[in-house]
């Protein structure tokens, strides 16, 4: 094999790989911030919304979950893109250009909520209701309670699920390269393209996502030891 | 690793809702909009090409359930020994084994999917051995190495999960089987397979979901499954939205009837106070 065609500097395709990691490691950290935060909110609204917003938030997690992710990114990154301009055209407003970037957050972020309000809904659910009935009675409003003790209270029962959401969604962003952004899949087809040696790119790239995958795993696990202190362990 | 693991809440949906639930007027009122939308679809976007390309969507259909009903079945018989071996197994076995598991699940299916068929339909037709064995007919076509793909990504999710399932099995039904005069043979078929498949079988439903919905990665290998047709079907007739639209409506279907199928096995399970 002809390890030459790794260095980091051309002719060399090392350093193509590197920036898509760093370009699919960005959209997954955008996308799973988003992710997030449509999970927070979406979570709250399943929990303690009026039956519309639940049964619209049932709607907007099981469809996100049944349709395959690819399908999902395709409709959103070429419809959405399309009708956002249509839209913003229909306004007056000059037609924006959505950069690849900013599309494959919003893709990929829409998607990892769906499943975010699920494992923040169970998270929630674990809560003692005590501690949130306390609050309720020394007259904290919704929101405070949400942010002084919902959130930090269920953070030991979702960071495994959590974890697991940020692994599906460093592997998720791979999906982007079929719609032509280039992140580290994309980048490594076409290395591989040019110089003809498949194997040694993809088993490159491969090696890439793993330590991504590893790195974070031990990350991950060290976070979940510290946010589970003074917990009772269970016993499994 | 355990920390991967899908959480049971995630996987296991929500039984389904009477019908008396579904008539409350909130309800009807979000029927009724979905209605009107639906309605609005119908009439104001183009269909004309659904009846021209429905044998197509169909021939589509097929190979998507065959994919998934082939890399689904072999893909549990792999993982039956990957997951056990990683329990019981001596540490030459148990180890690579573990390997494998980490390996599938850290890196993406599109990638192990191009790595095979870039990779390996770039390498064999440098090896004369493979170009005159009788195989070599079927490697030149795309399915197989999407087959390949599905399949082992199954199996090192799948292994995954039957260890944990094999680890929960409680000791005392595996040692009142031996304590029958069961060989090892008998206690894996009698017991421990069929207590482990029993507990993961929420697990497995959910992991087949998923299986269902990376059916369409293997169009960018060229095999012609339901995805593939529509984008066909987009590039003919220069329709955005409908095609996609469509797609996304045969998914949710076929979600439903593989989540339904799972359902009617789990209601077969007895359980305790039944």
């Amino acid at each position: 094999m002809n390890w030459e065609l790794l260095a980091l500097s051309p002719p060399g395709w090392g350093g193509a790989l590197l920036r898509g990691l760093a370009t699919s490691l960005q959209v997954a950290a955008g996308g799973f911030a988003l992710g997030q935060l449509i999970g927070i909110l979406g979570s709250a609204g399943k929990l303690y919304g009026g039956p519309v917003i639940k049964d619209l938030m049932e709607i907007y997690t099981t469809v996100v979950r049944a349709i395959p992710e690819l399908v999902l990114i395709v409709l959103l990154y070429y419809a959405g893109t399309a009708a956002l301009n249509n839209l913003m055209g229909g306004l007056g407003f000059s037609s924006v250009d959505i950069s690849g970037m900013l599309a494959g957050i919003l893709v990929i972020g829409l998607v990892q909520g769906a499943y975010s309000t699920e494992v923040l809904r169970g998270a929630i659910l674990a809560i003692p209701p005590g501690q949130i009935e306390a609050a309720r009675a020394y007259g904290m409003p919704p929101a405070m309670i949400m942010r002084r003790i919902t959130l930090p209270a269920m953070l030991p029962h979702a960071i495994p699920g959590l974890a697991n959401l940020w692994l599906v969604t460093t592997k998720d962003t791979a999906l982007l390269a079929v719609v032509g952004f280039t992140e580290l899949t994309l980048a490594t087809r076409q290395a591989a393209g040019v110089t003809h040696e498949y194997f040694l790119f993809f088993s490159a790239a491969g090696v890439l996502y793993l330590a991504v995958t590893l790195v974070s795993n031990v990350l991950l696990q060290a976070l979940e030891r510290r946010a589970s202190r003074g917990m009772v362990r269970r016993r499994t | 690793m355990t920390d991967q693991q899908m959480p049971e809440d995630i996987e296991t949906p929500p039984p389904l809702p009477k019908l008396s639930a579904l008539m409350r007027p909130h309800r009807l009122a979000i029927m009724a909009v979905a209605a009107a939308l639906l309605i609005l679809m119908i009439v104001k976007m183009q269909w004309s090409w659904l009846p021209d390309y429905a044998g197509m969507l169909l021939a589509g259909l097929w190979i998507t359930i065959l994919l998934l009903v082939a890399s689904t079945i072999l893909g549990f018989l792999l993982a039956v020994p990957l997951g056990l071996v990683q329990v019981t197994g001596p540490k030459i076995l148990s180890w690579p084994a573990r390997v494998f598991c980490t390996i599938i699940r850290g890196t993406p299916l599109l990638l192990q999917l191009w790595l095979l068929y870039y990779g390996l339909g770039s390498l064999f037709p440098g090896i004369p051995e493979i170009r005159h064995s009788f195989l070599w007919p079927y490697l030149r076509e795309a399915w197989p190495y999407g087959l390949l793909a599905l399949t082992l990504s199954y199996a090192g999710y799948e292994g995954e999960v039957m260890r944990g399932a094999f680890a929960g099995v409680p000791h005392g039904e595996l040692e009142a089987a031996r304590a029958y005069g069961m060989g090892r043979w008998k206690v894996l078929t009698r017991i421990w397979l069929p207590r482990a498949v029993q507990r993961a079988l929420p697990t497995l439903a959910g992991e087949t979901v998923v299986q269902l919905k990376s059916t369409p990665l293997v169009a960018t290998i060229t095999v012609i499954d339901l995805y593939a047709i529509v984008g066909d079907i987009r590039q003919s007739t220069y329709l955005t939205y409908e095609p996609l639209l469509f797609l996304a409506f045969l998914y949710l279907c076929l979600t439903g009837i593989l989540v339904t199928i799972f359902r009617h096995f789990e209601k077969k399970i007895p359980s305790r106070g039944m």
